[in-house]
């Protein structure tokens, strides 16, 4: 079986978050990127699924921090990493056009992403590359089985409850979370394959993302409107007391 | 080319909120006739639907199939050829807002909180990046918006009436997906939609050791403990205690969060506590936008001076 696992970097939410002089897009200079989460439980489900005799293939578009990034997925043991080169940054649409070309070169059984990311106001990447692929896809999930030609799949719905579902391979699936947390590379190893492993390069052309939308603004909302902040512990306790909690 | 079509939602034979919150949504726009699109044997509910014009059967089975409902909603897009294609930033919407998009060419713009019709199209604002930025977007007509839960009034949607029912013929599913069984959550020790107070965690508490601390003061205060969805994922908490979107919706006489930044997915399940409390230490965290009571600090340090006081 050859599983695929798309991987992307994302703005870290713990840093602050500025908008540029256009008013229209993230300030870039100081962010920090991290992998998108949903992103690192698609490779763990990838990596908990593949026996010896399969393929994990991490694929990643060009961009900075993203050569570590595969050289974190090789150090986890991902099989093989390829970079995406020759695509203009853009959104998830883009993203998904750039992805399907590259896929469209081998034949995999199961392409696994993240569920969603912070940043795809375009909609999720796992349907939007389903779609372009006309493959069928399942989001929101959170356990995948693999049966003969096909994988039995859960996906959440709300207030805990799941569904079964089977699906025909080749499929897409947007992972929500694996069904154990994602394993971690020691700094060492990372380093190892980073001297010894290569990671592939696949020129793409840029496609285009089909139809789109613009952008007018991007802002942060407005923040403590409602909430009355307080001072202090002491304070705080004041008003568990008279919530009659404390 | 005309009106605004929702996507219906259901689960086990009930209309889902996000459902009502849509056809509120769409009458608001003033943007023509809006059509509801129903699966299964829900067109038998169409009373309900009072605030559409009209209610396309799309038929299908009762239960939710990604394909069969995704290729249903394309086929109402070609019969009615609606501006607007609204659908619920949900488990099902992510499958089906993205291939009926692609099928048609559209324009997709997701984690919509208000749509409004402008000239030649519409203007939607999008909470990004955990609800920390929220961003404009303008599209031209016809384009799909999915509509997070939580943003529009639902009762304003919830209208009794008798819209006319327009049964659609739908092509045969490709049935490439195929539905076994709906799972219902393992009862856990505790169930926090009944719980007056919550004492609840997330990414902020850093290490499963410290939960320790938490529950200490979870327990002088007689709460339950909660938590957002990283620290379920982390394997720290059992799922029972997961609040939010993919967990349960509470709304707890007194709801307290610790180190939960507050993205649009756990907001949605707690922001109908009678009382928020929220500590972070990131003053720009979104958790304070529901919050009644904020408090920037960290949040070990708050604990444990509160743990002193109350023992």
């Amino acid at each position: 079986m050859k599983i695929a696992v798309l991987l992307k970097m994302v703005p870290d939410l713990v840093e602050e978050l500025e908008v540029d002089s256009t008013g229209k897009a993230l300030d870039t200079e100081e962010l920090k990127f991290k992998l998108n989460e949903f992103d690192d439980h698609a490779l763990e489900e990838a990596l908990l699924l593949g026996g010896e005799e399969d393929e994990v293939v991490a694929l990643a578009l060009e961009g900075e921090g993203n050569e570590k990034l595969l050289f974190t997925a090789l150090a986890k043991g991902a099989s093989r990493a390829v970079q995406l080169t020759g695509v203009q940054p853009g959104g998830s649409g883009e993203q998904a056009t750039a992805f399907a070309a590259a896929l469209a070169e081998s034949s995999f059984d199961l392409i696994l992403t993240g569920v969603q990311s912070v940043d795809d106001r375009e909609g999720q990447l796992g349907p939007l590359l389903a779609a372009r692929m006309g493959l069928p896809c399942v989001s929101v999930v959170t356990g995948v089985s693999v049966t003969d030609g096909g994988a039995t799949v859960n996906k959440e719905y709300s207030g805990g409850v799941m569904a079964e579902f089977e699906v025909t391979l080749p499929a897409v699936l947007g992972i929500q979370s694996a069904q154990q947390p994602p394993r971690y590379a020691p700094v060492s190893k990372v380093r190892q394959m980073q001297q010894t492993a290569t990671i592939e390069s696949l020129t793409v052309g840029g496609a285009g993302g089909g139809a789109e939308s613009e952008v007018t603004a991007m802002a942060p909302p407005e923040v403590g409107a409602s909430a009355k902040m307080l001072d202090d512990a002491a304070a705080l306790l004041e008003v568990l007391r008279g919530e009659g909690v404390a | 080319m005309s009106g605004v079509l929702v996507v219906c939602e259901h689960l086990s034979g009930e209309f889902a909120d996000i459902t009502f919150e849509l056809l509120a949504l769409a009458n608001s726009l003033g943007a023509g006739d809006v059509s509801a699109v129903t699966f299964g044997s829900m067109a038998g509910k169409a009373s309900e639907l009072g605030s559409a014009a009209c209610v396309i059967d799309a038929g299908c089975e009762d239960e939710y199939n990604p394909e069969s409902y995704a290729a249903a909603v394309s086929t109402a897009v070609d019969a009615h050829s609606p501006d607007l294609i609204l659908i619920g930033s949900t488990s099902m919407g992510m499958d089906i807002a993205a291939p009926v998009a692609a099928a048609h060419g559209l324009p997709l713009v997701a984690y919509c909180t208000t749509v409004e019709a402008t000239n030649g199209g519409f203007a939607c604002s999008s909470s990004l990046y955990g609800g920390k930025l929220g961003v404009s977007s303008q599209v031209s007509s016809p384009a799909v918006a999915m509509v997070l839960p939580g943003s529009c009034d639902g009762d304003a949607g919830r209208v009794a009436g008798s819209p006319a029912v327009n049964e659609l013929a739908i092509p045969e599913s490709a049935g490439k997906v195929r539905f076994n069984r709906l799972i219902e959550p393992e009862a856990g020790d505790v169930d926090i939609t009944q719980s007056g107070v919550l004492v609840a965690i997330g990414r902020g508490i850093g290490s499963k050791d410290d939960i320790e601390l938490v529950a200490e003061l979870a327990e002088l205060l007689d709460a339950d403990l909660a938590c957002s969805r990283p620290i379920v994922d982390a394997g720290w908490m059992e799922k029972s205690r997961q609040v939010g979107k993919s967990g349960f919706k509470v709304k707890p006489r007194v709801y307290i969060a610790l180190g939960i930044s507050g993205a649009p997915e756990h907001i949605e399940g707690m922001k109908d506590s009678a009382t928020i409390i929220a500590i972070n230490s990131d003053e720009d965290a979104p958790i304070f936008d529901v919050a009644h009571y904020g408090l920037t600090e960290d949040l070990f340090d708050v604990c444990e001076e509160l743990v002193e006081e109350l023992e």
